[in-house]
Protein backbone atom coordinates (compact mmCIF):
# COMPACT_ATOMS: atom_id res chain seq x y z
CA UNK A 1 0.00 0.00 0.00
CA UNK A 2 1.31 3.59 -0.91
CA UNK A 3 0.80 7.07 0.80
CA UNK A 4 -2.72 7.00 -1.83
CA UNK A 5 -5.74 9.16 -1.65
CA UNK A 6 -6.91 5.94 -0.89
CA UNK A 7 -4.87 6.11 2.78
CA UNK A 8 -6.16 9.66 3.54
CA UNK A 9 -10.02 7.97 3.25
CA UNK A 10 -8.47 5.73 5.74
CA UNK A 11 -7.79 8.57 7.87
CA UNK A 12 -10.85 9.70 7.10
CA UNK A 13 -12.50 6.66 9.17
CA UNK A 14 -9.63 6.91 12.28
CA UNK A 15 -10.11 10.49 13.07
CA UNK A 16 -14.17 9.88 12.84
CA UNK A 17 -13.43 6.92 15.05
CA UNK A 18 -11.52 8.21 17.36
CA UNK A 19 -13.79 11.10 17.55
CA UNK A 20 -17.08 8.79 18.08
CA UNK A 21 -15.03 6.80 20.77
CA UNK A 22 -14.33 9.83 22.55
CA UNK A 23 -18.09 11.05 22.48
CA UNK A 24 -19.41 7.22 23.39
CA UNK A 25 -17.67 7.01 26.46
CA UNK A 26 -17.97 10.26 28.10
CA UNK A 27 -20.41 10.23 30.88
CA UNK A 28 -20.00 6.89 31.53
CA UNK A 29 -20.74 6.13 35.32
CA UNK A 30 -17.79 4.87 37.49
CA UNK A 31 -19.90 2.22 38.35
CA UNK A 32 -20.01 0.71 34.54
CA UNK A 33 -16.32 1.39 34.17
CA UNK A 34 -14.92 -2.18 34.68
CA UNK A 35 -17.92 -3.91 31.67
CA UNK A 36 -16.67 -0.97 29.82
CA UNK A 37 -13.39 -1.95 29.73
CA UNK A 38 -13.93 -6.00 29.42
CA UNK A 39 -16.54 -5.01 26.55
CA UNK A 40 -14.10 -2.39 24.36
CA UNK A 41 -11.14 -5.35 25.38
CA UNK A 42 -13.82 -7.90 23.68
CA UNK A 43 -13.87 -5.39 21.01
CA UNK A 44 -10.21 -5.10 19.83
CA UNK A 45 -10.18 -8.73 19.38
CA UNK A 46 -11.19 -7.97 15.48
CA UNK A 47 -7.75 -8.33 15.34
CA UNK A 48 -8.35 -12.12 14.63
CA UNK A 49 -9.83 -10.76 11.26
CA UNK A 50 -6.28 -9.84 10.35
CA UNK A 51 -4.87 -13.37 11.64
CA UNK A 52 -7.45 -14.89 9.50
CA UNK A 53 -6.45 -13.29 6.51
CA UNK A 54 -2.62 -13.90 7.53
CA UNK A 55 -3.41 -17.71 7.76
CA UNK A 56 -5.75 -18.25 5.33
CA UNK A 57 -3.54 -16.83 2.61
CA UNK A 58 -0.18 -18.53 3.82
CA UNK A 59 1.37 -20.77 1.92
CA UNK A 60 0.46 -24.73 2.44
CA UNK A 61 4.42 -25.56 2.29
CA UNK A 62 5.46 -22.74 4.32
CA UNK A 63 5.63 -24.48 7.92
CA UNK A 64 6.46 -21.08 9.94
CA UNK A 65 3.50 -18.70 8.91
CA UNK A 66 1.09 -21.85 9.29
CA UNK A 67 2.20 -22.00 12.76
CA UNK A 68 2.46 -18.97 13.58
CA UNK A 69 -0.94 -18.32 11.99
CA UNK A 70 -2.71 -21.16 13.62
CA UNK A 71 -1.26 -19.42 17.02
CA UNK A 72 -2.51 -16.18 15.90
CA UNK A 73 -6.11 -17.13 15.51
CA UNK A 74 -6.23 -19.23 18.55
CA UNK A 75 -5.28 -16.36 20.55
CA UNK A 76 -7.00 -13.53 18.71
CA UNK A 77 -10.35 -16.00 19.35
CA UNK A 78 -9.11 -16.54 23.23
CA UNK A 79 -9.30 -12.67 22.99
CA UNK A 80 -12.66 -12.60 21.78
CA UNK A 81 -14.59 -15.15 23.06
CA UNK A 82 -13.12 -14.72 26.22
CA UNK A 83 -13.64 -11.14 26.36
CA UNK A 84 -17.41 -10.97 25.32
CA UNK A 85 -18.32 -14.03 27.77
CA UNK A 86 -16.91 -12.83 30.60
CA UNK A 87 -18.43 -9.09 29.81
CA UNK A 88 -21.62 -10.74 30.05
CA UNK A 89 -21.11 -12.45 32.94
CA UNK A 90 -20.54 -9.19 34.62
CA UNK A 91 -23.30 -7.48 33.55
CA UNK A 92 -25.66 -10.11 34.16
CA UNK A 93 -24.69 -10.07 37.94
CA UNK A 94 -25.93 -6.00 37.39
CA UNK A 95 -29.10 -7.58 35.54
CA UNK A 96 -30.54 -9.37 38.56
CA UNK A 97 -32.05 -6.34 40.92
CA UNK A 98 -34.99 -8.05 41.79
CA UNK B 1 -24.03 -9.86 -4.88
CA UNK B 2 -20.08 -10.44 -5.59
CA UNK B 3 -18.98 -11.62 -2.71
CA UNK B 4 -16.39 -8.78 -2.22
CA UNK B 5 -19.75 -6.63 -1.63
CA UNK B 6 -20.91 -9.04 0.89
CA UNK B 7 -17.83 -8.98 2.44
CA UNK B 8 -17.80 -5.44 2.74
CA UNK B 9 -21.13 -5.43 3.83
CA UNK B 10 -20.23 -7.24 6.77
CA UNK B 11 -17.78 -5.27 7.73
CA UNK B 12 -20.01 -2.11 8.04
CA UNK B 13 -22.33 -4.50 10.13
CA UNK B 14 -19.60 -5.20 12.37
CA UNK B 15 -18.39 -1.63 12.25
CA UNK B 16 -21.92 -0.48 13.10
CA UNK B 17 -22.31 -2.99 16.31
CA UNK B 18 -19.18 -2.27 17.84
CA UNK B 19 -20.32 1.61 17.71
CA UNK B 20 -23.54 0.70 19.36
CA UNK B 21 -22.39 -1.85 21.85
CA UNK B 22 -19.94 0.32 22.90
CA UNK B 23 -23.00 3.07 23.30
CA UNK B 24 -25.24 0.69 25.18
CA UNK B 25 -22.55 -0.48 27.01
CA UNK B 26 -21.79 3.48 28.78
CA UNK B 27 -25.48 3.01 30.51
CA UNK B 28 -26.56 0.56 33.23
CA UNK B 29 -29.79 -0.74 31.72
CA UNK B 30 -28.44 -1.37 27.84
CA UNK B 31 -25.25 -2.84 28.88
CA UNK B 32 -25.90 -6.36 28.13
CA UNK B 33 -27.64 -6.25 24.96
CA UNK B 34 -25.28 -3.86 23.72
CA UNK B 35 -22.05 -6.27 24.65
CA UNK B 36 -23.85 -9.09 22.71
CA UNK B 37 -24.89 -6.30 20.07
CA UNK B 38 -21.22 -6.20 19.58
CA UNK B 39 -20.74 -9.52 20.18
CA UNK B 40 -23.08 -11.14 17.65
CA UNK B 41 -21.35 -8.18 14.86
CA UNK B 42 -17.71 -10.11 15.25
CA UNK B 43 -19.10 -13.22 14.36
CA UNK B 44 -21.07 -11.80 11.05
CA UNK B 45 -17.51 -9.86 10.37
CA UNK B 46 -15.61 -13.20 11.00
CA UNK B 47 -18.08 -15.36 9.13
CA UNK B 48 -17.41 -12.53 6.41
CA UNK B 49 -13.77 -12.67 6.09
CA UNK B 50 -13.56 -16.32 5.99
CA UNK B 51 -16.52 -16.86 3.50
CA UNK B 52 -15.70 -14.02 1.32
CA UNK B 53 -12.25 -12.39 1.96
CA UNK B 54 -10.15 -12.58 -1.74
CA UNK B 55 -6.14 -11.55 -1.53
CA UNK B 56 -4.57 -9.16 -3.84
CA UNK B 57 -4.69 -11.22 -6.86
CA UNK B 58 -8.19 -13.15 -5.93
CA UNK B 59 -7.03 -15.91 -3.87
CA UNK B 60 -9.56 -17.01 -1.22
CA UNK B 61 -8.95 -18.05 2.48
CA UNK B 62 -7.40 -21.33 2.44
CA UNK B 63 -6.27 -23.31 5.32
CA UNK B 64 -9.58 -23.60 6.35
CA UNK B 65 -9.19 -26.91 8.64
CA UNK B 66 -6.47 -25.32 10.30
CA UNK B 67 -8.25 -22.25 11.05
CA UNK B 68 -11.44 -23.73 12.20
CA UNK B 69 -9.60 -25.90 14.50
CA UNK B 70 -7.71 -22.81 16.01
CA UNK B 71 -11.09 -21.02 16.81
CA UNK B 72 -12.83 -24.39 17.83
CA UNK B 73 -9.97 -24.73 20.44
CA UNK B 74 -10.08 -21.06 21.51
CA UNK B 75 -13.56 -20.84 21.74
CA UNK B 76 -13.62 -23.78 24.20
CA UNK B 77 -10.44 -22.56 26.07
CA UNK B 78 -11.34 -18.78 25.99
CA UNK B 79 -15.34 -20.23 27.43
CA UNK B 80 -14.25 -21.84 29.93
CA UNK B 81 -11.30 -19.58 31.00
CA UNK B 82 -14.63 -16.88 31.49
CA UNK B 83 -17.39 -19.08 32.97
CA UNK B 84 -15.00 -20.51 35.96
CA UNK B 85 -13.04 -17.47 36.24
CA UNK B 86 -14.04 -16.01 39.95
CA UNK B 87 -15.48 -12.55 39.73
CA UNK B 88 -12.55 -11.62 42.36
CA UNK B 89 -10.01 -12.47 39.56
CA UNK B 90 -11.90 -10.48 36.89
CA UNK B 91 -9.52 -7.68 36.76
CA UNK B 92 -6.76 -10.54 36.03
CA UNK B 93 -8.68 -12.11 33.33
CA UNK B 94 -9.25 -8.86 31.59
CA UNK B 95 -5.76 -7.99 31.22
CA UNK B 96 -4.85 -11.71 29.74
CA UNK B 97 -7.38 -11.31 27.63
CA UNK B 98 -5.92 -8.55 26.45
CA UNK B 99 -2.55 -9.60 26.50
CA UNK B 100 -3.74 -12.23 23.66
CA UNK B 101 -5.08 -9.72 21.24
CA UNK B 102 -2.11 -8.17 21.70
CA UNK B 103 0.32 -11.50 20.98
CA UNK B 104 -2.16 -12.01 18.01
CA UNK B 105 -1.71 -8.48 16.35
CA UNK B 106 2.09 -9.10 17.07
CA UNK B 107 2.36 -12.13 15.47
CA UNK B 108 0.37 -11.03 12.00
CA UNK B 109 3.10 -8.25 11.51
CA UNK B 110 5.44 -11.27 12.59
CA UNK B 111 4.22 -13.60 9.91
CA UNK B 112 3.83 -10.40 7.43
CA UNK B 113 7.80 -9.46 7.42
CA UNK B 114 8.10 -13.35 6.97
CA UNK B 115 6.01 -14.45 4.17
CA UNK B 116 6.38 -11.54 1.61
CA UNK B 117 9.38 -9.90 0.09
CA UNK B 118 9.37 -6.43 1.44
CA UNK B 119 12.49 -4.57 -0.23
CA UNK B 120 10.12 -2.66 -2.42
CA UNK B 121 7.25 -1.59 -0.19
CA UNK B 122 7.12 1.95 0.76
CA UNK B 123 8.62 3.35 4.03
CA UNK B 124 4.66 4.03 4.76
CA UNK B 125 3.91 0.04 4.78
CA UNK B 126 6.62 -1.06 6.63
CA UNK B 127 5.94 1.77 9.44
CA UNK B 128 2.30 0.57 9.67
CA UNK B 129 3.75 -3.31 10.41
CA UNK B 130 6.40 -2.58 12.27
CA UNK B 131 4.43 -0.48 14.40
CA UNK B 132 1.71 -3.12 14.82
CA UNK B 133 4.80 -5.36 16.38
CA UNK B 134 5.44 -2.76 18.61
CA UNK B 135 2.80 -1.95 19.79
CA UNK B 136 0.88 -5.73 20.18
CA UNK B 137 4.13 -7.19 21.78
CA UNK B 138 4.26 -4.12 24.69
CA UNK B 139 0.69 -4.84 25.02
CA UNK B 140 1.34 -8.85 25.61
CA UNK B 141 4.56 -8.22 27.47
CA UNK B 142 2.45 -5.64 29.67
CA UNK B 143 -0.27 -7.76 30.33
CA UNK B 144 1.21 -10.72 31.06
CA UNK B 145 2.89 -8.50 34.30
CA UNK B 146 -0.11 -6.61 35.10
CA UNK B 147 -1.78 -10.46 34.83
CA UNK B 148 0.58 -11.83 37.42
CA UNK B 149 0.90 -8.59 39.70
CA UNK B 150 -3.15 -8.28 40.05
CA UNK B 151 -2.76 -12.33 40.79
CA UNK B 152 0.10 -11.32 43.53
CA UNK B 153 2.32 -14.04 41.48
CA UNK B 154 4.98 -11.24 41.04
CA UNK B 155 6.49 -8.55 43.10
CA UNK B 156 6.24 -4.54 42.52
CA UNK B 157 9.72 -2.83 41.74
CA UNK B 158 10.48 0.10 42.95
CA UNK B 159 12.82 2.35 41.83
CA UNK B 160 13.68 5.39 40.27
CA UNK B 161 16.36 4.27 37.73
CA UNK B 162 13.84 2.34 36.19
CA UNK B 163 12.40 5.79 35.28
CA UNK B 164 15.11 6.54 32.89
CA UNK B 165 15.75 2.95 32.03
CA UNK B 166 12.11 2.87 30.18
CA UNK B 167 12.75 6.38 28.63
CA UNK B 168 16.43 4.92 27.41
CA UNK B 169 14.02 1.22 26.34
CA UNK B 170 11.47 3.97 24.92
CA UNK B 171 14.29 5.89 22.80
CA UNK B 172 16.19 2.20 21.43
CA UNK B 173 12.91 1.39 20.22
CA UNK B 174 12.15 4.65 18.28
CA UNK B 175 15.79 4.74 16.70
CA UNK B 176 15.42 1.03 15.93
CA UNK B 177 12.28 1.20 14.35
CA UNK B 178 13.42 4.75 12.41
CA UNK B 179 16.39 3.06 11.08
CA UNK B 180 14.71 0.19 9.96
CA UNK B 181 11.83 2.09 7.91
CA UNK B 182 13.95 4.78 6.55
CA UNK B 183 17.10 3.33 6.07
CA UNK B 184 16.43 -0.42 5.30
CA UNK B 185 19.98 -1.00 3.75
CA UNK B 186 21.96 -0.20 6.91
CA UNK B 187 19.77 -3.34 8.82
CA UNK B 188 19.17 -6.64 7.80
CA UNK B 189 15.06 -7.51 8.14
CA UNK B 190 15.81 -10.38 10.58
CA UNK B 191 17.81 -7.87 12.95
CA UNK B 192 15.55 -5.13 12.82
CA UNK B 193 12.52 -7.88 13.88
CA UNK B 194 14.85 -9.69 17.08
CA UNK B 195 15.48 -6.37 18.00
CA UNK B 196 12.32 -4.43 18.13
CA UNK B 197 10.76 -8.01 19.38
CA UNK B 198 13.14 -8.20 22.33
CA UNK B 199 13.03 -4.28 23.22
CA UNK B 200 9.65 -4.06 23.03
CA UNK B 201 8.91 -7.21 25.05
CA UNK B 202 11.12 -5.93 27.88
CA UNK B 203 9.62 -2.28 27.70
CA UNK B 204 6.28 -3.55 28.21
CA UNK B 205 7.77 -5.40 31.61
CA UNK B 206 9.66 -2.41 32.55
CA UNK B 207 6.84 -0.45 32.07
CA UNK B 208 4.70 -2.18 34.23
CA UNK B 209 6.58 -3.26 36.86
CA UNK B 210 7.13 -0.60 39.17
CA UNK B 211 3.35 0.53 38.55
CA UNK B 212 1.59 0.43 42.03
CA UNK B 213 -1.26 -2.46 42.90
CA UNK B 214 -3.67 0.69 43.35
CA UNK B 215 -3.00 1.99 39.87
CA UNK B 216 -3.00 -1.51 37.60
CA UNK B 217 -6.73 -0.53 36.73
CA UNK B 218 -5.38 2.26 34.81
CA UNK B 219 -2.51 0.14 33.34
CA UNK B 220 -5.04 -2.25 31.98
CA UNK B 221 -7.12 0.19 30.93
CA UNK B 222 -3.89 1.93 29.15
CA UNK B 223 -2.92 -1.69 27.51
CA UNK B 224 -6.70 -1.86 26.34
CA UNK B 225 -6.69 0.65 24.25
CA UNK B 226 -3.29 -0.11 22.96
CA UNK B 227 -4.33 -3.35 21.73
CA UNK B 228 -7.20 -1.17 20.23
CA UNK B 229 -4.45 0.64 18.67
CA UNK B 230 -2.30 -2.60 17.66
CA UNK B 231 -5.52 -4.14 15.79
CA UNK B 232 -5.93 -0.62 13.99
CA UNK B 233 -2.55 -0.87 12.62
CA UNK B 234 -3.85 -4.09 11.63
CA UNK B 235 -6.46 -2.45 9.68
CA UNK B 236 -4.30 -0.45 7.78
CA UNK B 237 -2.21 -3.00 6.46
CA UNK B 238 -4.93 -4.91 5.31
CA UNK B 239 -6.91 -2.14 3.85
CA UNK B 240 -9.55 -3.30 6.45
CA UNK B 241 -12.41 -1.14 7.37
CA UNK B 242 -13.78 -3.45 10.48
CA UNK B 243 -10.27 -3.91 12.01
CA UNK B 244 -9.74 0.06 11.44
CA UNK B 245 -12.86 1.15 13.05
CA UNK B 246 -13.25 -1.59 15.57
CA UNK B 247 -9.64 -0.97 17.10
CA UNK B 248 -9.18 3.14 16.51
CA UNK B 249 -12.59 3.18 18.71
CA UNK B 250 -11.04 0.83 21.23
CA UNK B 251 -8.08 2.76 21.08
CA UNK B 252 -9.70 5.94 21.87
CA UNK B 253 -12.72 5.02 23.92
CA UNK B 254 -9.92 3.16 26.19
CA UNK B 255 -7.73 6.37 26.41
CA UNK B 256 -10.42 8.37 27.74
CA UNK B 257 -11.63 5.54 30.11
CA UNK B 258 -8.21 5.53 31.19
CA UNK B 259 -8.29 9.38 31.71
CA UNK B 260 -11.41 8.98 33.39
CA UNK B 261 -10.16 6.20 35.90
CA UNK B 262 -7.45 8.75 36.80
CA UNK B 263 -9.61 11.39 37.80
CA UNK B 264 -11.89 9.33 40.22
CA UNK B 265 -8.12 8.67 41.73
CA UNK B 266 -7.74 12.43 41.65
CA UNK B 267 -4.42 11.31 39.47
CA UNK B 268 -2.73 12.39 36.44
CA UNK B 269 -1.77 9.94 33.71
CA UNK B 270 1.25 11.24 33.99
CA UNK B 271 1.46 10.80 37.49
CA UNK B 272 0.83 7.00 37.56
CA UNK B 273 3.29 6.01 34.89
CA UNK B 274 6.30 7.77 35.80
CA UNK B 275 5.92 8.53 38.81
CA UNK B 276 4.80 5.07 40.13
CA UNK B 277 3.93 4.86 43.74
CA UNK B 278 7.55 5.11 44.47
CA UNK B 279 9.58 5.92 47.91
CA UNK B 280 7.90 2.42 50.15
CA UNK B 281 10.17 3.60 53.00
CA UNK B 282 8.99 6.99 53.24
CA UNK B 283 5.53 6.22 52.95
CA UNK B 284 5.75 3.14 55.38
CA UNK B 285 7.46 5.26 58.10
CA UNK B 286 5.10 8.18 58.43
CA UNK B 287 2.32 5.80 60.02
CA UNK B 288 4.58 4.84 62.55
CA UNK B 289 3.78 7.79 65.42
CA UNK B 290 4.57 7.53 68.93
CA UNK B 291 2.71 4.61 70.82
CA UNK B 292 -0.82 4.40 69.18
CA UNK B 293 -3.10 2.26 70.99
CA UNK B 294 -5.91 -0.20 69.03
CA UNK B 295 -8.95 -0.30 71.00
CA UNK B 296 -10.65 -3.97 69.94
CA UNK B 297 -14.54 -4.95 70.09
CA UNK B 298 -16.10 -7.86 70.86
CA UNK B 299 -18.70 -9.50 68.61
CA UNK B 300 -21.42 -8.85 71.24
CA UNK B 301 -20.89 -5.30 71.55
CA UNK B 302 -20.90 -4.82 67.90
CA UNK B 303 -24.09 -6.70 67.25
CA UNK B 304 -25.29 -4.59 69.64
CA UNK B 305 -24.27 -1.35 68.51
CA UNK B 306 -25.42 -1.62 65.18
CA UNK B 307 -29.04 -3.50 66.08
CA UNK B 308 -30.09 -0.09 67.89
CA UNK B 309 -28.97 1.94 65.85
CA UNK B 310 -30.75 4.08 63.38
CA UNK B 311 -28.04 4.33 60.37
CA UNK B 312 -25.61 1.90 59.45
CA UNK B 313 -23.20 2.43 56.48
CA UNK B 314 -20.94 -0.69 55.41
CA UNK B 315 -17.86 0.16 53.31
CA UNK B 316 -17.04 -3.01 51.46
CA UNK B 317 -13.01 -3.74 50.39
CA UNK B 318 -11.52 -6.10 48.18
CA UNK B 319 -11.04 -8.00 51.35
CA UNK B 320 -14.97 -8.67 51.22
CA UNK B 321 -14.22 -10.35 47.88
CA UNK B 322 -10.91 -12.11 48.99
CA UNK B 323 -12.74 -13.83 52.04
CA UNK B 324 -15.86 -14.42 49.90
CA UNK B 325 -17.69 -12.65 52.21
CA UNK B 326 -20.09 -10.94 50.32
CA UNK B 327 -23.24 -12.84 50.89
CA UNK B 328 -22.99 -13.14 54.33
CA UNK B 329 -22.59 -9.90 54.30
CA UNK B 330 -25.78 -9.38 52.35
CA UNK B 331 -27.49 -11.71 55.63
CA UNK B 332 -26.26 -9.48 58.17
CA UNK B 333 -27.61 -6.14 56.26
CA UNK B 334 -30.78 -7.68 56.06
CA UNK B 335 -31.20 -8.75 59.41
CA UNK B 336 -30.52 -4.92 60.33
CA UNK B 337 -32.70 -3.94 57.88
CA UNK B 338 -35.35 -6.27 59.06
CA UNK B 339 -34.98 -4.77 62.28
CA UNK B 340 -35.95 -0.92 60.51
CA UNK B 341 -32.04 -0.46 60.48
CA UNK B 342 -31.36 2.45 57.39
CA UNK B 343 -28.33 0.25 55.90
CA UNK B 344 -26.72 1.44 52.85
CA UNK B 345 -23.19 0.53 51.15
CA UNK B 346 -20.85 3.03 50.59
CA UNK B 347 -18.99 2.44 47.25
CA UNK B 348 -15.58 3.88 46.66
CA UNK B 349 -15.02 4.03 42.74
CA UNK B 350 -11.92 2.21 42.91
CA UNK B 351 -12.97 -0.48 45.80
CA UNK B 352 -12.18 -3.69 44.94
CA UNK B 353 -9.67 -3.71 42.30
CA UNK B 354 -11.27 -1.74 39.15
CA UNK B 355 -13.61 0.71 39.06
CA UNK B 356 -17.05 -0.98 39.10
CA UNK B 357 -15.30 -4.34 40.70
CA UNK B 358 -17.30 -3.99 44.36
CA UNK B 359 -20.67 -3.12 42.24
CA UNK B 360 -20.27 -6.51 40.13
CA UNK B 361 -19.57 -8.45 43.36
CA UNK B 362 -22.25 -7.36 45.65
CA UNK B 363 -24.78 -7.97 42.93
CA UNK B 364 -23.39 -11.56 42.51
CA UNK B 365 -24.72 -11.27 46.11
CA UNK B 366 -28.03 -10.27 45.02
CA UNK B 367 -27.67 -6.93 47.11
CA UNK B 368 -30.18 -4.58 45.70
CA UNK B 369 -28.71 -2.00 43.77
CA UNK B 370 -30.38 1.20 45.07
CA UNK B 371 -28.43 -0.21 48.66
CA UNK B 372 -25.36 0.88 46.76
CA UNK B 373 -24.23 4.89 47.55
CA UNK B 374 -21.94 6.13 45.54
CA UNK B 375 -18.79 8.09 47.63
CA UNK B 376 -19.89 11.66 46.65
CA UNK B 377 -23.36 10.75 47.74
CA UNK B 378 -22.14 8.90 50.87
CA UNK B 379 -19.82 11.65 52.53
CA UNK B 380 -22.77 14.46 53.30
CA UNK B 381 -24.29 11.88 55.45
CA UNK B 382 -21.66 10.21 57.46
CA UNK B 383 -21.76 12.60 60.04
CA UNK B 384 -25.58 11.54 61.11
CA UNK B 385 -24.65 8.08 60.64
CA UNK B 386 -24.45 5.68 63.92
CA UNK B 387 -22.09 3.02 62.90
CA UNK B 388 -19.71 2.39 59.82
CA UNK B 389 -18.83 -0.83 59.36
CA UNK B 390 -15.44 -1.60 57.04
CA UNK B 391 -15.56 -4.81 55.44
CA UNK B 392 -11.77 -5.62 53.68
CA UNK B 393 -11.35 -2.20 52.72
CA UNK B 394 -8.67 0.29 53.79
CA UNK B 395 -6.93 2.59 51.04
CA UNK B 396 -10.01 4.60 50.40
CA UNK B 397 -10.85 5.30 54.10
CA UNK B 398 -7.49 6.06 54.88
CA UNK B 399 -7.58 10.27 56.54
CA UNK B 400 -4.00 10.07 54.91
CA UNK B 401 -5.18 10.88 51.77
CA UNK B 402 -6.74 14.47 53.27
CA UNK B 403 -3.97 15.56 55.61
CA UNK B 404 -0.90 13.95 54.95
CA UNK B 405 1.11 15.89 52.25
CA UNK B 406 4.04 13.36 51.88
CA UNK B 407 1.61 9.76 51.84
CA UNK B 408 1.55 8.53 48.27
CA UNK B 409 -2.46 8.62 48.34
CA UNK B 410 -2.60 12.35 49.30
CA UNK B 411 -5.81 13.83 47.30
CA UNK B 412 -6.47 10.83 46.69
CA UNK B 413 -10.50 11.14 47.04
CA UNK B 414 -11.94 8.92 50.48
CA UNK B 415 -14.94 8.15 51.96
CA UNK B 416 -14.73 9.90 55.09
CA UNK B 417 -15.50 7.14 57.72
CA UNK B 418 -14.19 8.92 60.69
CA UNK B 419 -17.01 11.46 60.72
CA UNK B 420 -19.18 9.35 61.45
CA UNK B 421 -20.12 8.40 65.50
CA UNK B 422 -18.09 5.07 65.59
CA UNK B 423 -16.34 3.18 63.02
CA UNK B 424 -15.81 -0.46 63.35
CA UNK B 425 -13.38 -1.75 61.07
CA UNK B 426 -13.40 -5.89 60.07
CA UNK B 427 -9.90 -6.69 59.73
CA UNK B 428 -7.43 -9.74 59.71
CA UNK B 429 -4.77 -8.47 60.78
CA UNK B 430 -3.11 -4.86 61.41
CA UNK B 431 -1.21 -5.26 57.81
CA UNK B 432 -1.24 -2.47 55.75
CA UNK B 433 -3.17 -1.82 52.67
CA UNK B 434 -2.82 -3.04 48.92
CA UNK B 435 -0.95 0.16 48.46
CA UNK B 436 1.53 -0.66 50.91
CA UNK B 437 0.42 2.60 53.33
CA UNK B 438 -0.14 2.89 57.19
CA UNK B 439 -3.81 3.50 58.08
CA UNK B 440 -3.87 6.23 60.88
CA UNK B 441 -8.02 5.32 60.93
CA UNK B 442 -7.16 2.15 63.14
CA UNK B 443 -5.62 4.43 65.79
CA UNK B 444 -8.91 6.70 65.50
CA UNK B 445 -10.42 7.41 69.09
CA UNK B 446 -13.60 6.67 67.23
CA UNK B 447 -12.26 3.40 65.65
CA UNK B 448 -13.30 -0.10 67.38
CA UNK B 449 -11.10 -3.37 65.51
CA UNK B 450 -12.59 -6.51 65.44
CA UNK B 451 -10.18 -8.66 63.96
CA UNK B 452 -11.02 -12.21 62.20
CA UNK B 453 -11.65 -13.21 58.75
CA UNK B 454 -14.39 -11.44 57.63
CA UNK B 455 -16.41 -14.52 56.65
CA UNK B 456 -16.13 -15.78 59.74
CA UNK B 457 -16.81 -12.48 61.64
CA UNK B 458 -19.68 -11.93 59.50
CA UNK B 459 -21.14 -15.06 60.59
CA UNK B 460 -20.69 -14.47 64.06
CA UNK B 461 -22.39 -11.23 63.78
CA UNK B 462 -25.49 -12.85 62.23
CA UNK B 463 -25.88 -15.38 64.76
CA UNK B 464 -25.55 -12.90 67.17
CA UNK B 465 -28.04 -10.44 66.45
CA UNK B 466 -30.92 -13.61 66.27
CA UNK B 467 -29.96 -13.58 69.96
CA UNK B 468 -30.83 -9.68 70.42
Amino acid sequence: MEFSPNTLELLYIVILSVLLGIEVISNVPAILHTPLMSGANAIHGVVIIGAIIVMGHAKSDDYVALTLGFLAVLLGTLNVVGGFVVTNRMLEMFKKKK
Amino acid sequence: MSSEILLQLSYLIGSITFILGLKMLSSADSARRGNLLAAAGMGIAIVGTIFFHKDSEGHAIGNLIWIFAAMLIGTVVGYLMAMRVKMTAMPQMVSFFNGMGGACAAIISIVELHSHDHSQASPWYMLIIYLGLIIGTVSFSGSVIAYGKLDEKIKDINSKALTYINLLLLALVFGVLGVTVFSPATISADMALWLLLGLSTLYGVLFVMPIGGADMPVVISLLNSFTGMAAAFGGFMYNNPVMLTGGILVGSAGTILTVLMCTAMNRSLLNVIIGSFGGGGSAAGGGAKGDQTVREITLTDTAILCAYASKVSIVPGYGLAVAQAQHICHEFEKNLVERGVEVNYAIHPVAGRMPGHMNVLLAEADVPYPMLVEMEDVNPNLPNTDVVIIVGANDVVNPAAENDPSSPIYGMPVIKVWEAKTVIVLKRSMRAGYAGIENELFFHPKTKMLFGDAKDTLTKLVGELKGI
